[in-house]
This record gives C-alpha cells, sequence and structure tokens, in this order.
C-alpha cells in the first residue's frame, strides 16, 4: 500500500516547523505505523536527507516513549492503543496521513514529532510517591487490601507517561495524568499517610508547569491507551477538597525557587 | 587472578557475615562522596534511590526523557520470592535450588542464596511503596506458578509487573530528585569509563539532545545498564537498549562473562515480515493455562480448530510429563525449534511449515470460564489480536521463541564489582546469577535485589575502605577520553559511506541468529568469526549518516552502539566456540544426549568464562572463574 505522509518538521525548540509532504510505497498491512516510519527514514537516510525524528522505545506500548498526533488524534485512534503498536491495516491504500507533535505549552517541541515532557516527572517529584526508606519496610502480608480498591488502585497505576491526555485537551490540562498518578497511591492503605500532601503538592505542581484547567471535555479518556477513566479526576478532586478543608491550600512539600518554578533542590 | 571475594562459612551465613564485616561511612561524611549510577531500570533506579536515602552524592545518568521508561518496564509476568505465603513447600533454599538448576549449574552459590534470601524483602518493600499486586478476595497477595520449579511463588501485577515495580523504584528516585540527594541526568548517553590510577573515577556521557561531549567524575561507578539482546536486530528488547556502557568499560579493562548465554524465550509473537523491527513477548504465565501443540502429521493444511484431539501432538506434555507445559524457557524453545524443523510448524489460518507452534486456551476457557481468563490474561489477549489481528479466545495463539535476555554480562565479584576497582554493575548488565538459563520472574528479583539490598551494602564498602586521591572531571585522564569519544563520534560521521546503519544491524543480526542462536555448533560459529570482521569493516568503511553530531542524530546514536555490537558479536561467538558442551541456553549440537537434551561437560567447563580485553583485532584473552556446587549436587537436569 502507498501513502502520503505530512509531517511536522522543526529542527529544534527556537526553529520555525513546517509541515513536509513525503511518498511512502510498498508498505505491507501488518507494519506497525512505526515501521512505516522506519521506512521512510531508511530512505531519507540513503537519499542523504535527515530522517524524521519520533520517541520510541519498547514498541509494545508500555514504556509510554512513543506519541504524536496521526490525523489530529493522539496515538491514531484506535481504542486502547499506542502508536507504536498501530497497525497500517488500519489506514487506506492511498490515504494522506497528517503526523504533528503534542501540542501544549508545557511539553516544548524538541525536533520534529519528539516533545520535552520533563513537567510529568516534576509532578511525580512533588508528592506522587510512598516515602519508605530501604530497610523500613514492613512484613508484606501485614497490610492487606481488598480485592476491589487494589483492582482500582492498577487502573489507575496503568498510566504509562505518554501525554496523550494532555495532546487531547483542548485546554492541555494534565489532570488525568495527575489524577490517575495521584488516585493510584491515595487509594491504597500504605498511601494514606501522604494523602493529603501529595495531592495539594502534585495540583500545585501541575498548574505551576503550565497546564490548563479540567473542563469536562473527555478528550482525555477517549484517547488514552491505557483507558484511564475520567472518574479518576473527580477522584482527585475530592481529594483536593478533603486535603484544602483540613490543611489548606498553600501546604504541602513542594519547592519552587524565585520565579515559581518548581526545583528539584 | 580472579578473586571472587565470596565469604567462608555455611551458605545461609555468608551474606550477613559479610555485612558484618562490611566498613561503613558516617552519615555526615555521605555526601561528600559521589556516586555515579547509569541506567534508570529497576536495578539503577532502586541503587540510585537508596544510596540516595542513605546519604550519598548519586548522579543518576539515563538515555530516556524520564527514568520511568527504561525497558524494565515491559516484564510482563511477575516476580519471584521465597515467601511461601501458599504453604507449598517453598523456601529460600527452594528457591536457591531451582535458580541453580534451571540456571544449569553455571551460576555462582554464593550469589544465588543471597539472592533467594533478598526476594522476601523486596516483596515487602515494594509492597510499602503501594507497587498494587495482584490480591485475593481477602486482600492477601496472590501468587502464581512459573516455568521450572513445582511451587506457586510469583508475585504479579496483571500482565504489568516490571511496569508496576518500575514506577515503584521511580517514584522512590523522583523524591530523593526532590530531596537533592541524586542529580537526574536525563537523555545523556554513556560513551566510556574513565579509569584513573587502575580506579573507574567517571564517565564521559553524549547530550543526546544537544551532541554535547561532558565528563562526570566520582568516588564509585555503577553500570545498570541492561542486556545486549539487540545484538541479533530482532529481539524483544527496547529498540534503544544497548551494550556500549558495559561494551566500552569492558574495553577500558573489565572482563567480561559468559558472553554467548542468551535466553531465547519460548512465547513471543512470530515474525511476520521483512520490515518487523522487534518482537513481542507473550508472558510465559501464559504457560500456566496455555497447551503447546502442533499437528502430529506434516504438512497438516487444516485449521488449528479443524483439527481433532488424537491429532494434535502436545509436545511438552508428552515428552516432559512433571513440568508439562511448564518447562524452563531453554528447554521449551529448543523443543519448538525441533518441531517446527521437523516441518509441523503452522502460520496463519494452519498453513503448515511455518516456523511457529500453537498455545491453546480453548481447554482452560472450558475449565475456569472465559471471563476468569480474561481476568487473568486478558492484557496479553489484546496485545496479540492488536499484533496479529487474530482473536485468541476463538483460535489459539501462534508463538515462536524469540532473544529476550542476556545472562552474560560484565564478570563481577559476590560484592558485583567487577575487576576494574570501583566498577559495580547490578541487574542484566552483570553476568552473576542466572547461570546459562534465567528462570521466569527471576530478572525482576535480580534487578531490585542489586539495586535495593545489594549495591547499597557493597558500594559505601567499597568508600570505606578505599582511598582515592581528590579529582575533578577536568583531570588529564578526563580530558583524554572525552578526546576520544569526540574523535570517535566525528569518524562516523565523516565515513561518507552507502550502508545506512539499520541494514549493517540486521546483517550482524541475522549472522547471530544463524550461527549463535538456539542451537550452534564448531562449523557455523567458526564462519560466524569470519564473517563478523569483514561486516565490521564493511561499517567503518561504508556507513552512512546525515547530520552533525552537535545536534539530535537519533542515526548517529544508532550507529555508534551498532559498532559495540560488531565487536560484541564476534566476542559471544568466540564464547560459543570456546564451550564445547551444551547447558541451558547454550546449546552445542555436538553436546547432547541421545533423546536431544543439553549434554554439560561438568569435567571441563564448570567454570564461568571471564573474557578480557586485549586491543583492537585482538582475540580476547580467556580467564576461569571455577564452579563449585557444594548445596546442590551437579547432576544432569531432567524435567520428564
Amino acid at each position: 500500500m502507498n501513502y502520503t505522509l505530512k509531517i511536522w518538521r522543526q529542527n529544534n525548540a527556537d526553529a520555525r516547523g513546517e509541515f513536509v509532504t513525503y511518498q511512502v510505497k510498498d508498505i505491507a498491512s501488518d507494519m506497525s505505523f512505526l515501521e512505516m516510519l522506519d521506512a521512510l527514514n531508511e530512505e531519507l537516510l540513503e537519499k542523504g536527507e535527515a530522517p524524521v525524528t519520533f520517541e520510541h522505545d519498547c514498541r509494545e506500548g508500555i514504556c509510554g516513549s512513543c506519541g504524536f498526533l496521526v490525523n489530529g488524534v493522539a496515538h491514531g485512534g484506535q481504542k486502547a492503543t499506542t502508536v507504536c503498536q498501530l497497525a497500517m491495516r488500519h489506514f487506506k491504500d492511498g490515504e494522506t496521513i497528517t503526523l504533528e507533535p503534542w501540542r501544549a505549552k508545557s511539553f516544548p517541541v524538541i525536533r520534529d514529532l519528539m516533545v520535552d515532557r520533563s513537567a510529568f516527572d516534576r509532578i511525580i517529584q512533588s508528592g506522587g510517591y510512598i516515602s519508605v526508606p530501604v530497610g523500613s519496610a514492613p512484613e508484606a502480608s501485614t497490610t492487606l487490601v481488598p480485592k476491589q480498591v487494589s483492582e482500582t488502585s492498577f487502573d489507575a497505576a496503568a498510566c504509562i507517561g505518554c501525554g496523550a491526555c494532555v495532546a487531547a485537551c483542548p485546554n492541555a490540562s494534565a489532570m488525568l495524568f495527575t489524577s490517575a498518578k495521584a488516585t493510584h497511591l491515595n487509594l491504597l492503605p500504605q498511601g494514606q499517610p501522604q494523602r493529603d500532601s501529595r495531592t495539594l503538592s502534585m495540583v500545585t505542581t501541575m498548574e505551576i508547569e503550565g497546564f490548563g484547567s479540567c473542563t469536562n471535555h473527555g478528550e482525555c479518556e477517549a484517547v488514552c491507551p491505557k483507558e484511564i477513566p475520567i472518574e479518576f479526576i473527580g477522584k482527585l478532586n475530592r481529594d483536593l477538597l478533603r486535603a484544602t478543608l483540613c490543611h489548606g491550600q498553600t501546604e504541602g512539600t513542594i519547592r519552587v525557587d524565585a520565579e515559581g518554578i518548581p526545583t528539584s533542590k | 587472578m580472579l578473586e571472587t571475594n565470596i565469604p567462608s562459612g555455611p551458605i545461609e551465613q555468608r551474606w550477613e557475615k559479610c555485612r558484618a564485616e562490611m566498613k561503613l561511612v558516617n552519615p555526615a561524611n555521605r555526601r561528600k562522596h559521589t556516586i555515579i549510577v547509569v541506567g534508570s531500570g529497576l536495578a539503577g533506579a532502586a541503587a540510585a534511590a537508596t544510596l540516595g536515602q542513605q546519604g550519598y552524592r548519586v548522579l543518576n545518568f539515563s538515555f530516556h526523557d524520564s527514568p520511568r521508561r527504561a525497558h524494565s518496564i515491559a516484564a510482563q509476568g511477575g516476580i519471584n520470592a521465597a515467601k511461601n505465603y501458599r504453604y507449598d513447600g517453598d523456601s529460600i533454599f527452594r528457591l536457591f535450588y531451582d535458580t541453580v538448576k534451571g540456571g544449569d549449574f553455571r551460576a555462582r552459590e554464593s550469589n544465588v542464596y543471597r539472592l533467594a534470601e533478598a526476594s522476601v524483602r523486596i516483596i515487602d518493600q515494594c509492597v510499602a511503596q503501594g507497587v498494587p499486586f495482584a490480591r485475593e478476595y481477602g486482600g492477601q497477595l496472590d501468587t502464581r506458578s512459573f516455568g521450572g520449579v513445582q511451587v506457586q511463588r510469583t508475585f504479579y501485577a496483571r500482565g504489568q509487573t516490571g511496569q508496576q515495580l518500575l514506577i515503584g523504584a521511580y517514584q522512590a528516585l523522583e523524591e530523593q530528585i526532590a530531596a537533592g540527594t541524586v542529580t537526574m541526568h536525563y537523555r545523556k548517553d554513556m560513551l566510556d569509563l574513565v579509569v584513573v590510577d587502575g580506579y573507574a573515577r567517571g564517565i564521559v556521557t553524549r547530550d543526546l539532545r544537544t551532541g554535547k561531549i561532558e565528563t562526570f567524575a566520582a568516588d564509585v561507578v555503577v553500570l545498570a545498564t541492561g542486556g545486549y539482546g539487540n545484538v541479533f536486530f530482532l529481539s524483544t528488547n527496547a529498540m534503544a537498549s544497548n551494550t556500549t556502557a558495559i561494551w566500552r568499560a569492558h574495553k577500558r579493562g573489565a572482563f567480561f562473562g559468559n558472553p554467548c548465554f542468551t535466553q531465547i524465550h519460548p512465547t513471543c509473537i512470530p515474525r511476520s515480515s521483512e520490515h518487523q523491527s522487534k518482537l513481542t513477548l507473550m508472558s510465559e504465565s501464559l504457560r500456566n493455562d496455555g497447551r503447546v501443540w502442533v499437528p502430529k502429521k506434516v504438512g497438516d493444511a487444516r485449521k488449528p480448530n479443524d483439527i481433532p484431539e488424537e491429532e494434535r501432538d502436545y509436545y511438552l506434555e508428552r515428552r516432559y510429563p512433571s513440568f508439562g507445559n511448564l518447562v524452563p524457557r531453554d528447554v521449551a524453545s529448543r523443543a519448538a525449534k525441533e518441531v517446527c524443523d521437523e516441518g509441523r510448524g503452522v502460520g496463519p489460518n494452519g498453513q503448515p511449515g511455518a516456523q511457529a507452534v500453537y498455545l491453546d486456551f480453548s481447554d482452560a476457557i472450558k475449565r475456569l470460564g472465559l471471563d476468569t481468563v480474561k481476568e487473568k490474561y486478558g492484557n496479553l489477549f489484546d496485545i496479540y489480536e492488536r499484533i496479529t489481528g487474530e482473536d485468541a479466545y476463538k483460535t489459539p495463539m501462534r508463538i515462536y521463541p524469540a532473544v529476550h535476555y542476556t545472562m552474560g554480562g560484565l564478570w563481577v565479584d559476590y560484592h558485583l564489582m567487577a575487576t576494574i576497582p570501583g566498577l559495580f554493575v547490578g541487574g542484566e548488565a552483570n553476568f552473576s546469577d542466572h547461570g546459562a538459563n534465567r528462570l521466569g520472574a527471576s530478572a525482576l528479583m535480580q534487578g531490585l535485589a542489586d539495586g535495593y539490598f545489594v549495591l547499597p551494602a557493597t558500594v559505601p564498602n567499597y568508600i570505606a575502605s578505599t582511598k582515592l586521591r581528590l579529582l575533578t572531571a577536568d583531570a588529564p585522564e578526563f580530558v583524554a577520553a572525552r578526546q576520544q569519544s569526540e574523535q570517535l563520534i566525528q569518524k562516523l560521521l565523516t565515513i561518507g559511506g552507502s550502508r545506512t546503519p539499520d541494514s549493517i544491524h540486521k546483517e550482524l543480526g541475522n549472522i547471530m541468529w544463524e550461527y549463535c542462536g538456539m542451537a550452534r555448533n564448531e562449523e557455523g560459529l567458526t564462519k560466524a568469526l569470519d564473517l563478523i570482521p569483514k561486516l565490521r569493516e564493511e561499517f567503518w568503511t561504508n556507513l552512512k549518516l546525515v547530520g552533525t553530531g552537535e545536534e539530535l542524530n537519533q542515526s548517529l546514536e544508532k550507529a555508534y552502539r551498532i559498532a559495540d555490537f560488531l565487536e560484541l558479536g564476534e566476542l559471544m561467538c568466540r564464547d560459543a566456540l570456546h564451550r564445547r558442551e551444551s547447558c541451558g541456553g547454550h546449546f552445542r549440537e555436538e553436546s547432547q544426549t541421545p533423546d536431544g537434551e543439553a549434554l554439560r561437560d561438568d569435567d571441563h567447563f564448570a567454570y564461568a568464562a571471564a573474557w578480557e580485553w586485549t586491543g583492537e583485532d585482538q582475540p580476547e584473552t580467556l580467564h576461569k572463574d571455577p564452579l563449585t556446587f557444594d548445596y546442590v549436587h551437579l547432576a544432569q537436569r531432567s524435567y520428564k
């Protein structure tokens, strides 16, 4: 099968980007989308042109490295599928396919289809953990977790941090990501001691990082390759209300520099 | 020559004795010591976080944009631990025994015993961190069975155990980053190890965004950079997994242990096209309930569901009645190769003669019900459907072995220190615990044992007992190493040939799979040792790259990783050629029992091979690390 690709090319964060059109030929239906791009890149390299930069690693939909917009939809619009798992059999012969990077202020473009998602790490740094120094853990069987709680916590923990939720949201909100990461820990008995400070810190950091607010469009849930349900956003809002009532808005463990940017130091 | 530093005394007391004799660093002094940890997977993230908690100044390096993307994340099935929560006969000794036997008696007893001891605390640590392991209705932890054992000791988190454990370690690491004990260096490749006065004192890195080559100095360097299965081009490893960090350390003097010991995993989705970039694993846990079979008749072109029961050969159940479908990986892989070599392999829609076998769940669905099978394995069935377009609830999966894990790695002593003082190696990057074959659900266990419990004890002991001179990253040795890396990059960019990195990598992969894959023989290995240097020559004279070294250049990254694979591949073949016995994943056709099982030669090969780099285009020198078995008696491994 043959395709016309319109791909966003941009040399670095400061450069002007533009769409460039390429033709790819003889693409087999069982190739993955990224294997189709591999074929294009081999051809470009052979011609002496710069291959298209895109992020990818495990190619099994679990590392969360890959992701860009395919025809305007994060990861290409197949249910519960990352772009690395997207098979070319879903595209019609002769189709024109448009590829562009995640578009969000908090995810600056690094090159072509690759963006900087380090803001997600900073949200985790501000509280997305349970403090348990090695050596201090109790015997595992002393912590009982009801199966239903464990299952729901797992549903949240399934997030792979790819950023599709932000890219799909008209406000570029990171609420689905943040709520998944917070809910995973907030539901568990082990996560209770830091529940309020975790919630306050993560939400504050999310705002400082420039992500927008949630206005319930639900686009995030629709594109999430791990099918994280939007209910977790409601759960986070309830946790936030609880934490704010108990502890006030500014408390938490967040560290910021003079300009209000969260810092690791 | 090789000092293993194994403590004396009864095996169950060795690690405690070793710890009791260790020197300590005063808490107030710890921040004066810098520890470099390269890699942020289970071993790297766990070690960096734990050493950070202890108060050391840790620099952690990852070539990813976030530590959470390291390839540990892709492990599916589970993690072993000798908790004996089911009271089904498990114990630390039993896990130790199973691992030594499963590794076909080519691992060190002392290391494996310590691993089995640590397994118990790993589960405690992970549960406390909030890892959502599978639970029973009463809230207790659930476990299941994996290959090569007869107890249920595998803890799991749906089909994403690796992701959940890594997120646990990653979150601990992020907490330390926020606390300022760990400084994270993202998107940086380690290009070289800096050795000063015979001690590992730092690394050279390349910033993947800007191409900037930098040096970092430290008291200790820990490598936790994973395995080198991508030498085969097609494997279940992530695309960027590579050998560069350990290979460059090898060229600086660290011996390489058992390079030819490769694990070919029996249950992967078969290769479909020439354009395939990687292979996808289907967790071994599927063999708990799936039954492996092929048609009895060669050339049977019927669809699987049309082949009656009596015309199917459940060859694992037939050949290995006591372990059945849960034989260890090396045994299952070879058996699959044999039936496919006989012409009984199966393709899509029952097409005969292909390279795959059936993994059939119809009995399990009848026995347990569709819902239970969906709950246990649903995500794996989904992965299968996405790639093949087939519904495995209705028709059997097709599977075939693929390169998955490398038991070999840098040689280390009991403290996980390489032959260069101050260089420690953890996780898949070392050769330590799995012998010639790794049991399922033991990679996560080893990565976390090294990261949470072994390295955080042995690294401080090294710091406390070694006098190092003060050094900064602009010392002459650092400048020289940086210049060498810069020259290497320039050399690659100026070859100006016509072949892309991938085309050469694929050719190397074909050579390795053909001659150093599931079955090896003298003739094939000798041929590979002729072909690989020629291909290396082709690489260095005919490589094509575009762009510069001072920008994000993914083809350049591939190229310098392939350069190292081209050297490592040769050493793997040399190691495989010298080991004229079969053991675990290393099957030499010349050495097999009458019924086709691996035949060890303990009189001549009961040792770990440790290879020393002697210079470009020189054959490496072999050193032997003798293995003794005082607790698990050497025996022909039998799963019948």
